[in-house]
This record gives C-alpha cells, sequence and structure tokens, in this order.
C-alpha cells in the first residue's frame, strides 16, 4: 500500500486533482482510499457525487467511542473508499488536533490492514503546513510520498516551497520523501518552464503539467469527477497521464528548499523572459 | 570556616554554558548595603535557563491558586483538563472561617470542566456554558470565576464573551481570566491577571457604607495556616475595623465593599500591589506596607496603622495589645535563643516570604546567609526606589496593565500630600516597599529564581541549620542531611503571623533545628561496601 499526501497553496486545486486522479488509478483498476484532511469535508464529494458524507470526528462526537469503520467510509466511483476527518466551524476549537484524533481512530479502526487489500491511501490536506496537527499525515510515516500541487503564481511556489521546509523537517524523523509537484496551470507566462525549473531546483520533479480546461468546473457542476462525468474528454486523459506517472513514480527525494532570494530570482527570470 | 561568597557563586556559575552563565551572573548577587542606602542590582522576574529545574510554577496557580483561590464564597471553575483544577485544589492549606450555617464556602469543592478531546478539536465554550449552569443550580453563588488552562488560550475560546452572557442569564456577577499558565516567566503574571480582573469586576461594586472609625482592608494575605485569624484577632483588639482581606478567610462581598476603607496595608508586595495602586488611583485611599510576621514587624506595623489614624484612644489600645502579647513572646524568645543563637538559615521562596521569615529567624538569634524569591521582581529585593529604572521586557508587556483613572464620583483623597510626606517623615512606608536585600547582612547571598543544582550546592557548601522551601524542594533537602521548613503551606503547622505565630514558629523551628535526625539520614551506597569491578565480572 502507497501512502500518499497532497499538499499546496489554498484554493490551488488539491481537492480537484486528488479525486480525478483517484478516479483514474480506480479506473486502472487500483484499491484507494481517499481521507480528506479539511475541517470543511469537500475532498470526496465528486467521488461520491455530491454526497455530504458523516465526518470522522461528527460521528466520533455524536456516537462516542462506539463507532464502526462502516459509520465513517462510504464506498464511491469506482469503489473507492471515501472518508471526511472533519472538524469544527471556522474560528473554533483545534482543526490540527482533530486531524490527529480522526487518523489515530481510522488506524484503530483497521482502516489500513492488509486485509483492505488497499493499493493507495491518498491524504488530502488543508492549505498550508500551517500547525502540527496539519503535519499529522506526514508525520510519523502515516504518509509516505507527498505531491505539492503549485501554479505558476507567486504564492503558490512559496507556498511549495514551504511545504518542502516541513517534509524536510519529518524526512529525517519518519522518512517521508517528496515525490514530485503537479502544475495545476494558471495559464502564467512561462507557466511549465518554471515549475519545471523550480522542481529541478528543490531537487525533485514536475510529474505533470494539468492544462486549465473547464471541463473540470463542469463535472464539478454534475458532481463528478471528469472521467466519471465526460471519459472521452481531453482533460480526462491528463489526469490519466498523472496516475500512470504517480503509479510509475520511483523518484523520492528530501527536497531542498530555496531561499526567498533564489526563489524571487527564478520568478523574475522566467517572469521578465516572456 | 566561612564560605567567600564571591568563590560561591563562581561555583554556582561554573556548571553552565558560557552565554547561560554570563546571564546567570546577574542573578545571584553577594549583598551589600551602601553608605546611600542602595544595594546591588539584581536580575529579577526573567526567564528561567532552559533545561534549569526551577522553583516556580504557572500563571493559572499565581491567579486561581494564590489570589482568587483562598476566597470562600467566589466559585472558582477551571475551565480546561482535569489536572490543573485537581493539582491546585486546596494545596496551600488556606484557612476559611463561614460566619455561620448559611455562609457559603467553596473552598472544600474542586470544579472543572474537564475538558477532553471533543472540546479541544470543537471548541469548549458550550460545555464552559453548561459546567456555568449546573454550578449555578447546584450552589447558587454570589459569584463564578472562571480560570482558563494553557490549551483554552491555544483554541481560543472566548471565556469572557461567555462570561458576560452567564452574567446577564443568572443575574449573578460571572468574570473569566485569560491567566494560561504559559504565559509570562512565573507565576507572578497570575497575580497581576488576578488583580485586575478582580479591580475591574469586583471593587467597588457594593455601596453599603460603613460606619466605622477606623477602616482599613489588608491586602495580600492568604491564611496560610491561620495567620488571617491571629492578625484579626489583633486588629479586633485594638478597635481596628477590617474592611476585607485579599484574600485570606475573605468573601465577595468584603471585596465589592473594600473601597469603603481609609487604608489600605499590604502584606505580600508582590502579587497584590497593583490592586493596592489602582485603588489608590480610583478612590484616594493610601497604602502602606506592612509585615505581620515577627513580633516586632507586627508591633510595628499596628503602631503604623495608629499613627495614620492619629487618634490617641487608638494609639493607647494598640500599645495595650503589643504589651499584652509582648510578654509570651519575649518568654519564648529568651528560651529558644539559647539554643538557637547564631545558627543559619537560608529562605528560597515566594515573593515576599523569603525577606518576612528573616524577621523571625533574627528575632531567634538565627542568621540568614542566603535568600532569594521565586517570581519577585526587582523591585521586591531593591525596593520600590527602582522602580523607574526596571526595564519592561516583552514577557511584562504580554500582561494587560489597566489604565485607571480617579471615580468622578468616588474620587476622595483620605489623606492630603502634606500629611502623607508626614506620615513617610514618621518612618511609615507609604506606597513604599523598602525590599529584602537592604535588610540582609552584607556579604549574604541573593539569588533570584534559584535553580536546584545551586539549591544541592548551597546545601553542601554552607550546611545551614534549615532550609526554607516548598514541597518540591522539601524531600531533596532533607535527604542532604538538612530540616526543611516549607514556607507556602507550614508543611502541617501554623499560624506563624502576628505576636502568637511568632511563638509558633519559635517553638517549630527550635524543634527543627535542634534535632538531629536528619543527620543520620545516609542513602544506602554511603554505607553498604561498594562492589570491585573483579566481583562483578565475575
Amino acid at each position: 500500500m502507497r501512502k500518499v499526501a497532497i499538499y499546496g497553496k489554498g484554493g490551488i486545486g488539491k481537492s480537484t486533482t486528488t479525486q480525478n486522479t483517484v478516479a483514474a488509478l480506480a479506473e486502472m483498476g487500483k484499491k484507494v482510499m481517499v481521507v480528506g484532511c479539511d475541517p470543511k469535508a469537500d475532498s470526496t464529494r465528486l467521488l461520491l457525487g455530491g454526497l455530504a458524507q458523516k465526518t470522522v470526528l461528527d460521528t466520533l462526537r455524536e456516537e462516542g467511542e462506539d463507532v464502526d469503520l462502516a459509520d465513517i467510509r462510504l464506498r464511491g466511483f469506482g469503489d473507492t473508499y471515501c472518508t471526511e476527518s472533519g472538524g469544527p466551524e471556522p474560528g473554533v476549537g483545534c482543526a490540527g488536533r482533530g486531524i490527529i484524533t480522526s487518523i489515530n481512530l481510522l488506524e484503530q479502526l483497521g482502516a489500513y490492514q492488509e486485509s483492505e487489500n488497499l493499493d493507495y491511501v491518498f491524504y488530502d490536506v488543508l492549505g498550508d503546513v500551517v500547525c502540527g496537527g496539519f503535519a499529522m499525515p506526514i508525520r510519523e510515516g502515516k504518509a509516505q510520498e507527498i505531491y505539492i500541487v503549485c501554479s505558476g503564481e507567486m504564492m503558490a511556489m512559496y507556498a511549495a516551497n514551504n511545504i518542502c521546509k516541513g517534509i524536510v523537517k519529518f524526512a529525517n524523523a519518519g522518512g517521508v520523501r517528496l515525490g514530485g509537484l503537479i502544475c495545476n496551470s494558471r495559464k502564467v507566462d512561462n507557466e511549465r518552464e518554471m515549475i519545471e525549473e523550480l522542481a529541478i531546483q528543490l531537487g525533485t520533479q514536475m510529474i505533470h503539467f494539468v492544462p486549465r480546461d473547464n471541463d473540470v468546473q463542469r463535472a464539478e457542476i454534475n458532481r463528478k469527477t471528469v472521467i466519471d462525468w465526460k471519459s472521452d474528454a481531453p482533460q480526462a486523459d491528463e489526469y490519466r497521464k498523472l496516475a500512470r506517472a504517480i503509479d510509475a513514480n520511483q523518484k523520492f527525494v528530501i527536497p531542498k528548499p530555496l531561499t526567498m532570494d533564489t526563489l524571487e530570482h527564478l520568478l523574475m527570470d522566467y517572469g521578465l523572459a516572456a | 570556616m566561612k564560605p567567600n561568597p564571591h568563590t560561591v557563586k563562581e561555583q554556582l556559575l561554573s556548571a553552565l554554558p558560557k552565554k547561560s552563565a554570563r546571564k546567570r551572573a546577574e542573578q545571584i548577587v553577594v549583598n551589600e548595603r551602601r553608605p546611600d542606602g542602595s544595594v546591588p542590582e539584581i536580575k529579577a522576574n526573567v526567564r528561567t535557563t532552559p533545561g534549569a529545574i526551577t522553583q516556580r510554577g504557572c500563571t493559572y496557580a499565581g491567579c486561581k491558586g494564590v489570589v482568587i483561590g483562598p476566597t470562600r464564597d467566589i466559585l472558582s471553575i477551571t475551565h480546561g483538563p482535569i489536572g490543573c483544577g485537581f493539582y491546585s485544589w486546596l494545596t496551600r492549606r488556606n484557612q476559611t472561617r463561614p460566619e455561620g450555617p448559611d455562609d457559603a464556602n467553596y473552598i472544600p469543592y474542586c470544579l472543572s470542566t474537564d475538558m477532553q478531546d471533543e472540546q479541544i478539536v470543537f471548541g469548549g465554550e458550550k460545555k464552559l456554558r453548561a459546567a456555568i449552569e449546573e454550578a449555578y443550580e447546584l450552589f447558587h453563588p454570589k459569584a463564578i470565576a472562571i480560570f482558563s488552562t494553557c490549551p483554552v488560550g491555544l483554541i481560543g475560546d472566548d471565556v469572557h464573551a461567555v462570561a458576560r452572557d452567564m452574567k446577564e442569564k443568572l443575574g449573578i456577577n460571572v468574570f473569566g481570566f485569560s491567566c494560561e499558565g504559559y504565559k509570562g516567566v512565573s507565576q507572578s503574571a497570575g497575580h497581576h491577571i488576578a488583580n485586575n480582573q478582580l479591580f475591574r469586576h469586583v471593587v467597588g461594586t457594593n455601596e453599603t457604607p460603613r460606619p466605622e472609625k477606623f477602616k482599613i482592608n489588608l491586602l495580600g494575605e492568604y491564611n496560610i495556616g491561620g495567620d488571617a485569624f491571629v492578625i484579626e484577632d489583633l486588629l479586633e483588639r485594638c478597635g481596628i475595623t477590617l474592611v476585607s482581606t485579599f484574600s485570606g478567610n475573605s468573601t465577595y462581598d468584603a471585596f465589592a465593599n473594600s473601597h469603603m476603607a481609609d487604608l489600605n496595608t499590604v502584606m505580600c508586595h508582590r502579587s497584590i500591589n497593583y490592586v493596592a495602586e489602582m485603588m489608590e488611583k480610583k478612590f484616594g485611599i493610601p497604602w502602606i506596607k506592612v509585615n505581620f510576621v515577627g513580633a516586632e514587624g507586627t508591633a510595628k506595623s499596628l503602631r503604623h496603622i495608629a499613627q495614620y489614624f492619629n487618634d490617641a484612644e487608638l494609639t493607647e489600645r494598640v500599645e495595650k495589645v503589643i504589651s499584652d502579647e509582648m510578654t509570651d513572646v519575649l518568654k519564648t524568645q529568651f528560651a529558644v535563643r539559647s539554643r538557637c543563637e547564631g545558627k543559619t538559615a537560608m529562605l528560597f521562596v515566594g515573593g515576599s516570604r523569603a525577606h518576612h521569615y528573616q524577621m523571625l529567624f533574627a528575632e531567634m538569634g538565627m542568621k540568614t546567609v542566603a535568600a532569594g524569591y521565586e517570581f519577585a521582581h526587582r523591585d521586591d529585593y531593591e525596593g520600590r526606589r527602582v522602580l523607574p529604572s526596571i526595564k519592561v521586557d516583552a514577557d511584562s508587556r504580554n500582561i494587560e496593565q489597566l489604565e485607571v483613572l480617579p471615580d468622578e464620583t468616588r474620587y476622595m483623597p483620605r489623606r492630603g500630600p502634606d500629611e502623607l510626606v508626614q506620615l513617610e517623615a514618621a518612618g511609615m512606608d507609604v506606597a513604599a516597599y523598602q525590599g529584602m536585600m537592604p535588610e540582609m547582612e552584607d556579604g549574604a547571598l541573593v539569588i533570584d529564581d534559584i535553580y536546584h543544582f545551586e539549591t544541592e550546592r548551597l546545601l553542601e557548601i554552607y550546611k545551614p541549620d534549615i532550609f526554607c522551601a516548598g514541597i518540591k524542594e522539601k524531600y531533596a533537602v532533607q535527604k542532604a542531611g538538612i530540616p526543611c521548613k516549607q514556607l507556602h503551606s507550614y508543611d502541617y503547622g501554623g499560624p506563624y503571623a502576628g505576636f502568637r505565630g511568632a511563638i509558633n514558629f519559635y517553638n517549630e523551628i527550635d524543634r527543627m533545628v535542634n534535632t538531629k535526625i536528619w543527620q543520620y539520614v545516609q542513602a544506602p551506597w554511603e554505607t553498604e561496601e561498594e562492589l570491585e569491578v573483579e566481583e562483578l565480572a565475575s
């Protein structure tokens, strides 16, 4: 079983990319579980056809200790397993602690056991690594490989670099590695070249360049992944390529985060070259 | 042979890395009383070196445990996991005496919201509301105080908003304290936070006039082992009305009515000077430093109060009480001196106690060779004269400082500026505290926030006849063969305040320093033969 965590700046398209990639992996016959690590609990909506499922933390709160795996894990597109951690409403409590509680509970309930025959677990994690709780999926070997979703926009690259710092911290202790950058295009000038260069400087690879295509939004309106909604759309093939690249990936590294100066130079070089 | 304090200081510092030692050196001072009355500067109220074992407690402990806790009819609820509430429950031996069977006393109770994982993740305000409602239904108290523990600050529960809502809903006074344990460098921050909220939410909320003639408040007396009972009795016999005590044997109504007093007397300067200052600014009530620890201090304090009210009859009564009491005091002093004269003591405790109890030792003929506070500031060591030169660091700035202005209708200076100057000239500490160091001998060691390593070295080097500290140090000191008197809780003893308390103290210390029992303590490895390496190998 490969344990994969997806990080990236807020709003960059982590949940959309994750679900579309998972749909493609499922299509390839892989058995995949998705764990949404975001209090908004919107990481499995497309796989479940819009169904808002009960989160682990809500269930724990209502049922007490008597929680069954079936209460918190639903079957989605292509026989995927879908789970949402959930968490507090904005502005109260501690969402990070919620994720820790939730992942521990999933472990105790045997969601990751051999008998589940999982090929992949995907953790879709809120925003940046804001505090200890959100680093939970990469701590203590809970996730082994990380993909960072980014674009050619400065703040997305800045966030990617920051996440790399978090990975370095846990790479030495827990053995987590960076598998690559996923460029979710925002149609920025020289975007592909810039992210390829950023990946090289970080010591990793751009594993796939996902072009911008409004079919993604159209599928989302229909509460589906592109693969589910329009299997023959060109964008569906892009996600299939990404899924195959991840499945075949051999390059796992401890990244070398850039200094702020180097990062800004990179932006200037590629931004001005346009 | 008498150890050289400068050499001792070097020895204590030698265990620390260079940079830490340089900083620490400013907290270890060899006392020196200069001709102009000043003493050397000591660094205090700063962070403990990471890795050192400190005596200090947390901000929650200072707020809930020290200042508010001893009040019997304010219902205290700890908002947090169960340990904070449980381990701050009844540990200081604060006593209280309800006036009748209907008078509320919540001190025997421990109330906590018992936060669990669920409250940490989803927020604990709902559970706090439920706890307040439940507590109200059970006890119908006049006031409820909510104390924040560390996780409350981390997850951002708004205890003050909850308090406001519940105050409106229940029609009683409900107020919260942002006294999360991690704030500040020691429990001192908690005292300040407690002072602020008491002043903001309670003091001056009961306008019942007091007809008595000589009305005072006693601030910073926590009735450990019954100290306040002794002082109350003395004041009553002198004809002095005690409107309120902050906060030993105290009540909510007395706090609320305390602005009716004409004089504030301050015992523990460190923990309560903020309320004294704020009451002076808002209501015009002057404050003087008093000390009811030690027979001499008690007599002096009573005389100062009489002097302040400047009434012949009162003065006469005070003198009568003093002379009545002093007969027994002197008798016991004489008896114990023959056995205790010349013996040595060390006091490392509190923010005033390490100073006050030196007086009692002096009265027995004993000498304080080293002393220091756990959580005091420079003014408690060197005197308030250094206040303008105290550097306010970032840690202190984190603690709220209330802006207080004279009350529009209730500000009434009890004494004019000239009168205060006269009282000062007569030897009274008006809005002043001289600090510990001016009263210690030259060459005595003064150590702020003593580290455990240093405690052990001092015991080895000086071999004092008694060491005064708290429960955390007690057993290590005894294992070193030296008796240890707890001055936070008095162990099982007390009262030690006033004249009667002084007699108790003389007898207790006489017993402790003249028993040989601790010297017979030996660790097993000190008596059993050492095994040779060869023996082990075979």
